[in-house]
């Protein structure tokens, strides 16, 4: 079993990173390791194995495996111990693997060294147990492959295959399914689970995703900038979190299961230096006290778990009920695709036959995996990509309106650092948009007024994009947006590359922007996302439609089997208790 | 300044900008004309001549001071033409696509075959060697390297989603070119400033010293060591010291060259 | 990328022939171009071609007698045509000045060029692996950064500039160790005549490493900050396997891909470092024809420069192409 106490790592100057981790691993358990970007948790996972960052050092800790500590071991001992003894598991395994070199190469390498290394008869009935086990060909033919010919499941799998071969004692499992679609990243969670239970391993399963931490872990560790805030059971910890950033992320996490309404949590995690005095939650927390900023909380045992909170919540968490359709206002159509197809007829059109409606003040959203033709329908739309059939234009408009047709319609894209032009100043970039679409205006009175609407301070005009969070940059380009005065705003994941709780803020803007009539074409692959926003839902296989209707009927009775197969891979997080 | 603590940066610039001090202040004090003939060949240092004479029996301190005199502003001039037309070529055939890209690589790689030097003296052959004329063909020799580099750095910028973006509400192609597309490939530009600066001297020196560049009598680094290389034994002098100012020059745009280039990796 | 199709051997090799036949069709286009370029070049500027080239003393029989030579007049369309066939055949005319046949005029020449290329590559490139390699795993030390600015410097002389340096330490005043001029006797095997051929092999030599070596160290330092070299270590192997496995065959890729353009960047080089040593070789040969407008050598040599260059440029491509692992960047 693993045990780790007391790590921390540091900056060359000795700004912590991540203290005072404390985690404790019994044989044939998974525990999750929670937390939001920069929270530290993929530094911890590396630092398990003796490893870090360049610029990067452990300043203290202790790593130990049955008993037996592996920070303090000789380089060559420790070399030794990771692979064997501990093993990791990468995020993607696509930039992981050895371009150049064979997987059959790269599974069996570690096999062939050290003390207690195999014959290779031997090894490679091994590589081929572990393949078979996980589903895999073990063929030559398979293992001569390099991995820039393998699938992205694939190559997940051989990651696995990697870590597992030498059957260590300890599991790493860093982000494993992140980079995946929900359909393979079911399978290879099941694969996970499997592999750990019969091999009795340790593990610790690093993520982001709190319904997929919920699906895989036994326990959970809760990780807020650089520190543990939460230890508890899984069990415990969903249905009763102590922590109020606990509770503000699980209540962050949009639901499949039934329509909520959204709450994101104010403010962003502190900078590094910014994280010593007193709580480092404390600016962000709905219940702060004074005392919170004057002195830091230990973390302590409480009936639940372990806390990191002078004043932790005693009280389960509550779900209200499903707020269901709403009716009110004026939802005629303003937007109307009609049967439009791209590509050519010959080989697979990349679209066909779509057709749909955006109504005033509605959120339709776009759904499917990637491959599915959704960002080509919405790149169609804004003109990026030339289509071969059909129609499309605004209700009350004749075709061809040129630039009038690219005022009323927007597109946010779903990367907000690389929508925004880096070398010039936010407020440039907005004005510029300003100034396009209503030429000879003054440009700041508009600029200012869509700053208002995205909750962003005039302060930030005068920043270039790099100096801005993600969750900021996406307003910014929303703000943009908003000063064409559009019908329509085209939204292509752009909830997708940020933070949970960062994600809750921005769809609480965009519910509000929807209320003051602006119609939302949404596309996403995350069915929360699309339960909590959405009116109306187009699923997309393949370039065709294949099922269509308003969001409660097809979230309550699905009727096209991918539709069900989309909806039974999700990894809900477990149910509150009803408010 | 960030880029005042970039050592290699620090030392291109002084050395690029004490040549061209050299070039632009030394005929005001050059001691005598640089064609006038005042000793016999090849004499050592004395009392009229500091540096000792040439071939010809011409002061090596003046003929020296005299030397950069048109070399320098040549070699930018032929940088300015090589970077002017290679960042418009570059990024239109990024931007644009399909045919324009295809018929722009074409030019440019059809020119890639062709050493530079080769380039140059093919038509140097026919027309002569104006100054002018030069400085156009050298320009012109070196634009397709600095089309290709940015280009290619176009290229990873015309995907990102502002330039999409800027298409997508239909801004027109000039503002995307030279207001989205080329603030953003400032880094590889000055990367490629300082090689062209770098070449476009090695070029026009190396004219001079084949006898197809600048022409006796005026004086010209190039031309001097093709002209006292014989007498490396009597008379070094008059090969060194323009063998370290065109080196000092070149050195001095590699290095701003890899300063630009190292600030650039550090930024991203 | 981690959602990419898988691809079977079988269709990466079909995409690799149907590239190749794309980029030779390519070439070919250029080849045509460059043949055009170089013969535009000499025919259509103004004047006449004939007195330019004998001068303004030249008898009314000698200027009638080169037009002849030079078919100037017959159409500009006939002229190209009768060329290229010429040089189709190897029949490349005959010099102006000496009047010899230019193919045996050049043919040497050629020779003791590439032959003085292929021995400076066989020098550079096992040392500028070593140093890449060396100067990569003690990045930021005082060596590298010595190496470093030594080839960022060196890289920066003119070459003509590079050859006098030579000159001037090895064989005049600091220490006469080399023949300044490296005219080989004719008749004898270059690789008997070695002594002549080190200092412009030395001079290349330097221009090749520095600009080898530099490429080597990139990537291996690129090898050595990427995820997989990362995970190798994660995986507990020893440092000296990562070396030989995981780095040694991804750095090794530019380096192999940068030999054709290193041969390339020779051949341009070797012009004025010819020039120089007084080495015969095709570029010296250049470089006189052009001073005596000797039209078809010019035209001669400069064609054949351009297809040495081309085919290097190709030969990069396609080593580029078929090193490179699938689906990891290659050429689309």
């Amino acid at each position: 079993m693993l045990k780790v106490e007391n790590l921390s790592v540091v900056l060359a100057d000795g700004t912590p990173i991540v203290r005072d981790i404390e985690i404790t691993i019994a044989a044939g358990q998974t525990i999750g390791l929670v937390g939001e970007s920069g929270s530290g948790k993929s530094t911890i996972a590396r630092a398990l194995l003796g490893q870090t960052g360049a610029g990067v050092r452990i300043a203290s800790g202790r790593v130990s495996v049955d008993g037996r500590e592996l920070l303090s071991l000789s380089p060559a001992d420790l070399r030794n111990a990771c692979g064997r003894i501990i093993a990791y598991v990468p995020q993607d395994s696509g930039a992981a693997l050895n371009p150049a070199l064979t997987v059959g190469r790269q599974i069996i390498e570690r096999l062939l060294i050290g003390p207690d290394r195999l014959d290779r008869a031997e090894a490679f009935r091994r590589v081929a147990e572990v393949l078979t086990t996980l589903g895999l060909p073990s063929d030559k033919q398979f293992l001569a492959r390099r991995p820039g010919e393998l699938s992205g499941g694939q190559l997940q799998r051989i990651g696995l295959a990697i870590a597992v071969v030498a059957r260590p004692k300890v599991l790493i499992l860093d982000e494993p399914t992140t980079a995946l679609d929900t359909s393979t990243r079911g399978e290879v969670i099941t694969m996970v689970r499997q592999l750990t239970q019969s091999m009795g391993a340790a593990s610790l399963y690093v993520s982001h995703d709190l319904g997929l931490i919920s699906a895989v872990a036994d326990a959970v560790t809760v990780l807020y900038a650089g520190e543990i805030v939460e230890t508890a059971s899984a069990q415990r910890l969903f249905a009763q979190p102590a922590h109020p950033y606990t509770r503000a992320l699980l209540e962050a996490v949009p639901q499949v299961r039934q329509k909520l309404p959204i709450k994101g949590i104010p403010g962003q995690v502190p900078d590094l230096d910014a994280r010593l005095q007193g709580c480092s939650f404390a600016d962000r927390c709905s219940a702060v006290q004074p005392k919170c900023r004057e002195s830091k909380p230990a973390l302590a045992q409480q009936a639940t778990g372990r806390v990191r909170c002078f004043f932790p919540s005693a009280a389960p968490i509550r779900r209200p009920g499903d707020l269901g359709p709403e009716t009110v206002g004026d939802h005629g159509i303003v937007y109307r695709v009609d049967d439009l197809a791209a590509g050519y007829p010959t080989a697979p059109r990349l679209l066909d036959g779509i057709s749909l409606a955006l109504r005033r003040g509605k959120c339709t959203a776009l759904v499917g995996e990637s491959g599915s033709g959704k960002s080509t329908l919405s790149r169609c739309l804004i003109g990026l990509q030339p289509i071969t059939e059909g129609r499309m234009g605004f209700a009350d408009a004749a075709q061809g309106a040129g630039l009038r047709d690219s005022r009323r319609m927007q597109y946010i894209f779903q990367d907000p650092s690389g929508s925004l032009n880096p070398r010039r100043k936010v407020g440039d970039s907005i004005s510029l948009a300003a100034r396009h679409f209503f030429p000879g205006e003054d440009p700041r009175p508009r600029v200012e007024a869509a700053l208002a609407r995205v909750d962003l301070s005039p302060a930030i005009l005068g920043r270039f994009p790099s100096q801005l969070s993600g969750g900021q940059k996406q307003r910014v380009a929303i703000a943009r947006a908003l000063v064409a005065k559009p019908e329509v705003l085209l939204c292509d994941e752009i909830t997708s590359a940020l933070d949970v709780s960062v994600q809750a803020s921005v769809l609480q803007t965009l519910k509000r922007l929807m209320d003051d009539g602006l119609s939302l074409l949404f596309v996403t692959h995350d069915l929360g996302v699309v339960r909590t926003i959405a009116d109306e839902i187009i699923v997309l296989k393949q370039g065709r439609i294949v099922e269509q209707g308003p969001a409660d009927q097809v979230f309550a009775t699905p009727e096209h089997p991918y539709t069900r197969m989309l909806l039974d891979n999700v990894l809900e997080l477990p149910a509150g208790v009803p408010a | 300044m960030r880029l005042l603590r970039n050592p290699s940066l620090v030392a291109g610039f002084v050395m690029v900008g004490g040549v061209v001090a050299l070039a632009a202040m030394g005929p005001l004090l050059a001691p005598h004309s640089p064609s006038a003939i005042i000793d016999a060949p090849y004499m050592p240092t004395g009392p009229r001549t500091l540096l000792g004479s040439d071939n010809l029996g011409r002061d090596v301190l003046s003929r020296f001071l005299w030397g950069g005199a048109n070399l320098v502003w040549m070699a930018f001039g032929a940088t300015f033409i090589a970077l002017t037309l290679g960042a418009a070529v570059g990024i239109s055939a990024a931007y644009f696509k399909g045919w324009t890209d295809e018929v722009l690589m074409r030019v440019v790689d059809l020119k890639m075959a062709f050493p530079s030097l080769v380039f140059v003296l093919l038509f140097v052959t026919m027309l002569g060697t104006s100054l002018p004329l030069l400085v156009l063909l050298c320009g012109l020799s070196l634009m397709p390297g600095a089309a290709r580099v940015l280009r290619g750095a176009a290229l990873a910028v015309v995907d990102k989603d502002f330039v999409q973006w800027a298409r997508s509400v239909e801004l027109p192609a000039h503002r995307i070119l030279f207001r989205e597309i080329l603030p953003n490939i400032t880094s590889p530009l000055l990367v490629e400033t300082g090689l062209r600066l770098m070449w476009s001297i090695s070029l026009l020196a190396g004219l001079s010293y084949l006898g197809y560049g600048i022409q006796p009598p005026t004086s010209d680094w190039g031309l001097m060591i093709y002209e006292n290389r014989n007498a490396l034994r009597v008379q070094p002098l008059a090969v060194v010291c323009p063998i370290l100012a065109i080196a000092v020059f070149a050195i001095g745009g590699n290095l701003i060259a890899e300063g630009f280039a190292r600030a650039f990796r550090q930024t991203r | 990328m981690t959602s990419a199709a898988p691809q079977t051997g079988l269709a990466v090799r079909g995409k690799s022939v149907s590239w190749l036949g794309k980029r030779l069709a390519a070439s070919l286009l250029t080849l045509v171009l460059i043949t055009m370029l170089v013969f535009a070049a000499t025919r259509l500027l103004p004047g006449d071609m004939a007195l330019m080239i004998l001068g303004k003393d030249a008898t009314a029989e000698s200027l009638a007698a080169l037009r002849a030579q030079l078919h100037l007049e017959d159409p500009l369309w006939r002229q190209y045509t009768a060329w290229i066939a010429g040089v189709a055949t190897g029949d490349l005319g005959y010099s102006v000045i000496s009047r010899v046949e230019v193919a045996a005029l050049l043919t040497p020449r050629l020779q003791a060029t590439l032959s003085l290329i292929v021995l400076s590559l066989a020098v550079s490139v096992p040392l500028a692996l070593v140093l890449g390699f060396a100067t990569a795993r003690r990045e930021g030390s005082v060596g590298d950064k010595l190496v470093l600015f030594g080839s960022v410097a060196i890289n920066a002389l003119p070459e003509f500039v590079l050859g006098m340096l030579l000159v001037i330490l090895l064989s005049t005043n600091i220490w006469h160790l080399f023949p300044a001029v490296s005219s080989l006797s004719p008749g004898q095997p270059v690789l008997h005549q070695l002594d002549k051929l080190v200092l412009p092999g030395l001079c290349l030599v330097l221009l090749q490493v520095t600009y080898l070596y530099r490429l080597v160290r990139a990537a291996v330092i690129d090898v050595m900050t990427s995820e997989y070299f990362h995970f190798a270590r994660l995986k507990g192997l020893p440092e000296g396997l990562i070396l030989r496995r995981h780095v040694l065959p991804n750095a090794i890729v530019p380096a192999v891909i940068a030999i054709g353009t290193i041969f390339a960047y020779s051949v341009g080089g070797m012009v004025v470092v010819e020039t120089v040593f007084s080495y015969p070789g095709i570029g010296s040969a250049l470089t006189q024809a052009v001073g005596t407008r000797d039209l078809p050598v010019v035209q001669a040599a400069v064609l054949i420069i351009a297809v040495i260059f081309l085919i290097s440029n190709l030969v990069t491509d396609a080593l580029a192409h078929s090193i490179t692992p699938p689906g990891k960047g290659g050429q689309k």
